[in-house]
């Protein structure tokens, strides 16, 4: 695959700080590396929702850590992006009792909708279907993520009102 | 009904807030606590029988007993809601609505462990949950149960909610604790077990959030009176993550003992079957644990009643039995086809396996590769014999149970549904569509594959 060098604008706020300040708190003094996890989604959620290098750099300034650190912890965990993603990332469970709740066809449906592949943001970049392994929700399959927030007891019906919803800006998807 | 202790008060209207949970009782058992000493705390809980409820079932009193307090170091006591095993949902339950039954719990088992340190380690992927505890943690501080000198007893904790990122092996000690040291979550080579060198070298104990929701009920009540819940080493109350082809999935709270059979088809629980297609198979502890065929779900191999106990759902062994792991029950009726399961879950632990161990990083991948195979008609008569090879291969050679988890599933698909896989072998042109038993549930076409008697 070839291998683009995104980049991003860098905006750590006051308020982002303040909240950086305070995750490092959870910790003792000389622990400072333990919030790189909690800081790290933070920062995300600041920045539409991916890291650049020059993001996890900037991390890794702010924590004290040397960038491999931060990069080492980025590739490894699942909920951190390392390219641009939709707006509204729509992350279907498609772990087995999902499964036998019909989340297959769902999702399937869902790339039609949008006309794209999976991992595939649509062109306005407003969209974009993943599957994801168990979100800890079987009881209430098929369900999906989005944002801070679980959709769950999926119909074809349920899923084109999201997407009106996510259209039209209609909707909360991070708790702060 | 059955007794129910976690989730009793879980209707009463306002129960998230700490007003109405403290004035249903709450925090009682940390004023007992507080006037107890830790040993005596130990004992209590060790008198109660309660066994970790994450899914391997170690006694948490003797677990608490390992904590070095010997050499003076911080203690901590870090709880486990990175719940991410297949099947399970039930920790999420307990979190999102009535989050004071764990911070109380927390608060009264760092007392018994005195670790005036602890965190709560949630998986990122449950963010409102991780909201609901900060507003919870908060509470509890701003009404004197956290923090400095807690109700004047002299006696300090401070407690945070720290979220992972989306990585099943963080529900591993030890690559919690890596985790929560902001590293990757490698698991770690034990000894030293994190009683003795934990999170930050520290001793530290890990347990599952029901777990530690049981103890406030254990200290307000008694050990005993805890032990008197269930059947021989099953004591108390065990949450159930139901979910598969039942009529009402969901987390129900049963007394450990009642059976699989009245589990399933009681109106108080799964409410039977969600059509009237046949029961076909059991995932009965989340996704590790061995999948039981229809003939081995109510009755053992001797015929007893099959029970939800440790020990009833583990009777048989391997050949025949399975395992009440975190109690994620997964239900098949027969449009499931095993192999597909089979590699859904293949494809979770090659995902999620951390790339440390050689026969688990490789290995998973085979599995998913060779299961993906056969489950699209490319499949060869010895790839069979191939996935055996290769899951014994993986068990007990690595640092940490997720070999053992992935490896399990396979294993027992094989085991008990063996003419299953023959049957996508032999007939490709059967198995195109993904929903091929729906229409021609296996029962129908077993004969095909059937072993010719004379």
């Amino acid at each position: 695959m070839e291998k683009h060098h995104y980049t991003q604008e860098i905006n750590i706020t006051d308020a982002l700080m303040a909240r950086i300040n305070e995750l490092v708190s959870h910790y003792p003094a000389d622990k400072k590396k333990s919030a790189l996890l909690p800081v790290l989604h933070e920062v995300q959620d600041a920045h539409d929702n991916w890291l650049s290098i020059e993001l996890q750099n900037k991390v890794a300034e702010i924590l004290e850590l040397k960038p491999i650190e931060v990069y080492e912890v980025v590739t490894f965990y699942t909920m951190f992006n390392q390219r641009p993603v939709g707006k509204y990332m729509l992350e279907f469970c498609q772990t087995s009792p999902c499964c036998q709740r019909g989340v297959e066809d769902l999702m399937d449906y869902t790339c039609q909708k949008l006309n794209v592949g999976i991992a595939q943001p649509t062109t306005d970049g407003l969209f974009e279907v993943r599957g994801v392994e168990c979100l800890g929700a079987c009881g209430y399959a098929p369900m999906l993520q989005l944002g801070d927030y679980y959709h769950e007891h999926l119909t074809k019906e349920k899923i084109d009102q999201l997407i009106d919803d996510c259209k039209a800006g209609n909707i909360t998807f991070y708790d702060k | 009904m059955g007794r129910k202790i976690l989730l009793d008060k879980i209707n009463v209207p306002g129960i998230k807030s700490y007003e109405v949970y403290r004035r249903e009782g709450g925090y009682a058992s940390v004023e007992k606590a507080l006037k107890m000493t830790p040993e005596a705390i130990i004992e209590e809980v060790k008198a109660s029988g309660l066994r970790g409820r994450g899914g391997a079932g170690f006694p948490v009193g003797m677990k608490w007993s390992f904590i070095d307090k010997k050499s003076g170091k911080p203690r901590h006591l870090v709880c486990n809601a990175d719940e991410s095993e297949p099947g399970t949902f039930k920790d999420r339950y307990l979190m999102e609505y009535i989050p004071h039954l764990l911070i109380e719990g927390m608060i009264t088992s760092s007392i018994a462990l005195e670790a005036n340190l602890s965190y709560i380690y949630i998986r990122g992927e449950y963010m409102w949950v991780y909201k609901i505890l900060e507003r919870a943690i908060q509470e509890a501080y701003a009404a004197g149960w956290l923090g400095k000198n807690i109700q004047g007893s002299g006696f300090d904790l401070d407690l945070y909610v720290h979220c992972g990122a989306g990585a099943y092996i963080c529900g591993e000690e030890t690559a919690l604790i890596e985790s929560l040291e902001g590293k990757r979550g490698n698991p770690r080579l034990k000894p030293p077990f994190p009683a003795i060198s934990g999170l930050w070298a520290n001793p530290t104990v890990v347990n599952n959030v029901e777990s530690i929701a049981a103890v406030p009920w254990i200290i307000n009540n008694s050990g005993a009176d805890y032990a008197a819940i269930g059947i021989g080493r099953s004591t108390g109350t065990k949450l159930i993550s139901a979910s598969g082809n039942i009529k009402k999935p969901g987390v129900y709270e049963i007394e450990l003992g009642i059976s699989v059979e009245e589990f399933i088809n009681s109106d108080e629980y799964c409410g039977g079957m969600e059509t009237d297609r046949p029961l076909k198979a059991l995932v009965p502890g989340g996704s590790s644990v061995p999948i039981l065929p229809a003939h081995l779900i109510y009755k053992t191999a001797n015929g007893d009643d099959r029970l939800m106990t440790y020990e009833s759902l583990s009777d048989g062994g391997f050949a025949t039995g399975s395992m009440l792991g975190s109690g994620g029950f997964i239900v098949y009726d027969d449009r499931a086809c095993i192999v597909r399961n089979t590699w859904n879950f293949a494809r979770f632990y090659h995902h999620e396996s951390c790339g440390q161990c050689t026969p688990c990083r490789e290995g998973t991948g085979w599995l998913e590769k060779v299961l993906w195979r056969i489950e699209n008609g490319e499949g060869r008569e010895e790839d069979i014999e191939l996935l055996w090879s290769i899951q014994s291969k993986i068990e007990g050679n690595t640092i940490c149970p997720l070999g053992d988890a992935a490896s399990w599933p396979v294993a027992a698909a094989i085991r008990h549904f063996r003419e299953e896989f023959e049957y996508h072998v032999r007939f490709p042109e059967k198995i195109k569509n993904r929903d091929h038993f729906t229409h021609e549930p296996f029962h129908k076409v077993r004969h095909l594959v059937a072993p010719q008697t004379v």
